[in-house]
């Protein structure tokens, strides 16, 4: 957990703060030379959804979104369990009907467009799940056969492929309950590709899989977004995230914290510096007689908010009082610390 | 998509084992009626005392015999199974988003449990003629008039009466159908239809209720043995089948109606 206390620019982004108006680095970014135009693709977000809000009974578990997800990007969704983010991506697949508010896939609206949006879509949604009885391509064969694009011609070519390209041709043959949940996920994930996408909506896509699986999603997604696909992603694993997306959002008990580029989320939040003496107290003391805020980890080192101080004005500081210094990082916070200063309670179970 | 549901169906380890006890009742009462030397006459169910005379009486026992427990039951199985495993599985939510039409997928799980209906029945039918040919002599066909039938005109009577039986059940799966849209717990679906099945059994054998019973699924449902007249009665064999297709078109509609609006959650 971080300790630092950088991230107040973006904690002001919080809805509940109106009288701050919103820094306009949380506004999602618009790729510059994207227009609005019929030629493809004919849609500057690839999901788009306005005051998205779904009731069960009392509980409000999405509450006004306005998601934008840009054509091309590679988007987290983050949010602590709880937060609404399958709820929403039920939505977005017309699975629920929202209570209010519309949803925008591709340019089109859903469910009204479901037959023409669906069909370009491939997600993972809250799991795989297949027919246990049936081996990994006959629970293929079957969702391919359920489409109204469905063909039988080259069935038998796009499973293998779609099997391929999850690593998973080797143990096909064996029945789904057979299946490993890690096997289970690329099959689901094979499911997803089957058909040529312009959108792949991905929920925890790496749940179980082992490290060198999980290599592999992230060099799939990376080969599908050079290809054009815009993936949208939801994970816990920030790591992941941070290497991988291009844009990310934060939900929160329904609501959107926060969306905008990677970027733009980087650069809202403030570099600290790091430094570790041979006097920690000493230290402390000087640079706060220097007007300096600092607070000490539990591994002794010093967190410090530079300000508009330089570090090696802070290094000559603490020289000229005789502190030795061992080391000094200047770091940028990470996804984590951005994600936990946006949330509050970490990984917590919100609702 | 139909050839797959089917095949997704039949391949199923479970409807395997029903189809394969359904084929077995009547070969196992034959076998007890051959080797205990034939029942009383005037005892046990229709036709089987008619059995030990002609073998191919046998289907019609085995049908008589199945009709009021082991045939609804498989019926509640498989119907109940139709929309709530999907769920239960959550394939549900992945056909959807395939996407495949709530329509269509619905029409497709009808036509599916109705084949199965008629599977089910013509498994018995088949069981019970294989073990009354086997076991038994054949000859003429006696009818419930008392005359005799060639052999001939009386199979493709009873080809009929079988028919019938498996379109009696229909009714039954559509109510099947649609409980099956009302949960994700195909088990819960499966108890519910069976109940419906007993209580509409008990309302029909309560003399007191008699006002309701044309309005029973069940309640002509024993009009197959009208086809084993020398002159057909059609009278009850159409009221059956008009019953069951009110009983599809009031519970297909209600069935569309929950899970065409249906939140998929599972």
């Amino acid at each position: 957990m971080s300790e630092h206390q950088n991230a107040t620019v973006l904690l002001e982004a919080r809805p509940g703060a109106p009288e701050s108006p919103a820094p306009a680095a949380l506004e999602p970014s618009l790729p510059a030379t994207t227009q609005r135009s019929p030629t493809p693709p004919s849609y500057v977000w690839a999901i788009e959804t306005r005051g998205l809000t779904k009731r069960f009974g009392q509980a409000t578990v999405v509450d006004g979104l306005d998601l934008r997800v840009p054509a091309g990007s590679v988007f987290g969704f983050l949010g602590p369990n709880g937060s609404g983010k399958t709820t929403t991506i039920r939505m977005l697949l017309g699975l629920i009907s929202p209570s209010a508010g519309e949803v925008h896939l591709l340019g089109e609206p859903i469910p009204a467009a479901n037959g023409r949006v669906l069909p370009r879509v491939g997600a993972l949604v809250e799991g795989p799940a297949f027919y246990p009885w049936l081996s990994g391509p006959q629970n293929l064969a079957r969702f391919d056969a359920a489409g109204s694009d469905s063909r039988r011609v080259g069935r038998n070519e796009r499973i293998a492929d779609a099997l391929a390209r999850v690593g998973l041709t080797a143990a096909a043959d064996k029945k789904v309950k057979a299946y490993s949940l890690g096997m289970r996920q690329r099959l689901g994930l094979a499911n997803a590709l089957l058909h040529p996408c312009e959108l792949l909506i991905l929920d925890e896509p790496t749940n179980g899989m082992d490290p060198q699986g999980t290599r592999e999603i992230r060099h799939l997604i990376r080969d599908l977004a050079e290809n054009g696909t815009t993936v949208c992603l939801s994970s816990h694993l920030l790591a992941e995230i941070e290497q991988v997306c291009t844009h990310v959002a934060v939900m929160r008990l329904g609501k959107l914290l926060a969306q905008s580029s990677l970027q733009e989320l980087r650069a809202t939040t403030v570099e600290r510096l790091r430094v570790i003496t041979t006097d920690t107290e000493l230290a402390r003391a000087t640079l706060h007689a220097y007007g300096v805020v600092v607070t000490i980890a539990d591994d002794g080192a010093l967190n410090i908010d530079p300000g508009e101080h330089s570090p090696e004005e802070l290094n000559r500081v603490l020289v000229t009082a005789g502190v030795g210094v061992r080391r000094l990082v200047l770091e940028s916070p990470t996804l984590e610390d951005t994600f936990v200063a946006l949330t509050g309670e970490g990984f917590d179970v919100a609702q | 998509m139909l050839r797959n549901e089917l095949s997704l169906m039949f391949r199923r380890r479970r409807l395997q084992v029903l189809l394969f006890v359904l084929g077995l009742v009547p070969i196992a009462i034959m076998l007890a009626v051959r080797f205990s030397g034939g029942p009383d006459r005037g005892e046990g169910p229709a036709f089987l005392n008619q059995v030990t005379n002609n073998g191919v009486f046998a289907t019609l026992a085995a049908l008589t015999v199945t009709l009021p427990i082991f045939l609804p039951m498989a019926v509640a199985v498989v119907a109940g199974d139709t929309v709530s495993g999907e769920a239960n599985l959550g394939t549900l939510r992945y056909l959807l988003i395939r996407p495949i039409g709530r329509v269509r997928l619905l029409a497709t799980k009808a036509t599916a449990t109705a084949v199965f209906c008629l599977a089910a029945t013509l498994v018995v039918a088949v069981g019970g003629l294989l073990a009354g040919v086997v076991l038994f002599p054949v000859g003429r066909i006696t009818t419930l008039s008392g005359d005799t039938l060639a052999l001939s005109t009386g199979v493709v009577r009873i080809a009929g009466a079988a028919l019938l039986i498996g379109l009696s059940l229909l009714g039954l799966a559509a109510i099947g159908l649609f409980i099956s849209t009302l949960t994700d717990v195909p088990v819960g679906a499966m108890a519910g239809t069976l109940g419906v099945f007993i209580l509409t059994g008990v309302l029909e054998a309560l003399p007191q209720v008699r006002a309701i019973h044309p309005w029973l699924f069940v309640h002509d449902w024993a009009s197959y043995g009208d086809l084993l007249r020398t002159n057909v009665r059609w009278a009850s064999i159409n009221h059956n089948l008009v019953r069951q297709g009110i009983y599809i078109l009031v519970f297909g509609s209600a069935a569309w109606a929950r899970f065409t609006t249906k939140d998929v959650l599972a």
